[in-house]
């Protein structure tokens, strides 16, 4: 059953199109890996689903509600699809626990009592136990990362979106945020998500999505692509990715 | 010459009754300015073209004429056009809340713009209303940050309240102008004024550091 589906989707920023005319549909369970050049329209293609970016032609439904139905419909879908951003966008004012709290009492009003034990149930999920009282600007890379997929999973959203969530972190600590992922995938969670892990792709995927220019050019099995990509062009991005 | 202790003895009372007004024209003004201000500086920031034209009309008008004739505008022209009675400590008022609450439209503007725009996208993707994101998230991020600027402002409006001395308001620059034109002792007289508005700025400064020290600014 699917639970995204793209119907002819067209975004343009002003004279640039930015998606040209997808379709795509992705089915619960599944974990969809996105790859494509810089440019290529994969964060504006993630970023359509939760509506932070408004499609121009075609229709976008999630979770059985079109993106284009208003504005409480469009907090519904951004309820039931959790966003992971590059940039963690922790708020910077709240503890690691208050910024977990926050969705479940601000968008779902649990209480705080509430929200407070669910939210140090979810940061010992990510391996942040004992970081709960600990302010983003004190947490590490990789900490604020596993902070802000707690954040999102708050929500107890159906589907995930992740945007690039270890290209803006070192090496080192880019595995401490794929191993949540992981874990996450095997729990049965739909993901979808912009990434250069090629291994994460590999091990965790269930599709790929090679994009390119606003279209989406290749569509398969992870493991089957990347042994073997027929697409040339596919295949010289890899190689620049590894 | 010599500097008469006695003579600003027996200006005290009337310089303090002054300052009094001095106080409670900023205290009014402020807390009108910033409704006004918060209002105007979010209808900039947030607002739609109409509201957003009408916030800038309004900021351009006060920033680009001086406070004095504002003042004379709300206290003599005013009631000639609208027909109505306005009293000098209501003029004064009246002038602090707009003059004020242009400034502070700026500074609200310019701090809750300045918040990072993943925030808000980050309180959205929850699945907030726009509202919820300016209380909860950008609000408390931006308020942090325009405390150094509000400051500064807030002094700025208390020293401005000299200037009602035009429409004939008693505050503390008016006593001292009175006691100065009855015995004519130009230094006791100015000395202790200005010992007065800097005590009275001395603790606003001070207030405002204990604040800005309280608060991690973000
Ligand atoms: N807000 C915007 N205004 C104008 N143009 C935009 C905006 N956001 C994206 N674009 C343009 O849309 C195109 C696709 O951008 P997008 O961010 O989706 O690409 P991407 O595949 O995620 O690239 P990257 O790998 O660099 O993150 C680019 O040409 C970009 O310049
Ligand atoms: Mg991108």
């Amino acid at each position: 059953m699917s639970i995204v589906e793209f119907r002819n989707v067209t975004k343009t920023f002003g004279p640039v199109v930015v998606l040209r005319e997808v379709d795509l549909n992705i089915d619960k369970g599944e974990v969809v890996v996105l790859i494509g050049p810089s440019g290529s329209g994969k964060s504006t293609l993630l970023r359509c689903i939760n509506a932070l970016e408004e499609i121009n032609g075609g229709d976008l439904v999630v979770d059985n509600i079109s993106v284009k139905a208003g504005r409480s419909q469009v907090r519904h879908i951004r309820q039931e699809a959790g966003m992971v951003f590059q940039q963690f966008n922790l708020f910077p004012q709240m503890t690691a626990l208050d910024n977990v709290a926050f969705g479940p009492r601000r968008v779902r009003g649990v209480t705080r009592a509430e929200a407070l034990e669910q939210a140090k149930a979810l940061l010992a999920k990510v391996g942040l136990a004992e970081r709960g009282h600990h302010y983003p600007s004190e947490l590490s890379g990789g900490q604020q990362q596993r902070v802000a997929i707690a954040r999102a999973l708050a929500v107890k959203p159906k589907l995930m979106l992740f945007d690039e969530p270890t290209s803006a972190l070192d090496p080192e600590l880019r595995h401490e945020v794929l191993r949540v992922m992981q874990a996450l995938a095997e729990e049965g969670m739909t993901m979808i998500v912009v990434t250069h892990e090629i291994a994460f792709a590999r091990q965790v995927g269930t599709r790929l999505i090679f994009m390119e220019d606003g279209k989406i050019s290749v569509d398969g099995n992870p493991a089957a692509l990347l042994a073997n990509p027929e697409n040339p062009r596919l295949r010289e991005f890899l190689q620049h990715v590894h | 010459m010599e500097f008469d202790w006695s003579i600003i003895g027996e200006a005290m009372p009337a310089l303090f009754s002054g300052a009094r007004l001095t106080i409670l024209i900023t205290i009014a003004g402020l807390v009108g300015g910033l409704l006004v201000g918060f209002l105007a500086g979010l209808m900039r920031a947030y607002g739609n073209a109409f509201l957003n034209a009408v916030a800038f009309a309004y900021v351009e008008l006060i920033r680009g004429t001086p406070i004095v004739v504002q003042v004379m505008f709300i206290y003599f022209a005013l009631p000639v056009l609208a027909d109505i009675r306005v009293n000098p400590m209501t003029a004064a008022v009246t002038a602090i809340v707009v003059n004020a609450g242009a400034y502070i439209a700026e500074i609200v503007r310019g701090s809750f713009l300045s918040v990072h725009r993943g925030l808000k996208e980050a309180g959205l993707a929850l699945g907030l209303p726009m509202w919820k994101v300016l209380v909860y998230i950008i609000g408390p991020v931006a308020f942090r940050r325009m405390i150094p600027p509000l400051g500064n402002q807030f002094i700025v409006s208390l020293k401005d309240t000299s200037l009602f001395i035009v429409i004939g308001v008693g505050e503390l620059t008016r006593q001292g102008q009175e006691i100065m034109a009855a015995n004519f002792r130009a230094v006791e007289i100015w000395s202790a004024v200005a010992i007065l508005y800097l005590l009275m700025t001395g603790t606003l400064t001070l207030v405002l550091r204990v604040t800005e020290k309280r608060m991690r600014i973000l």
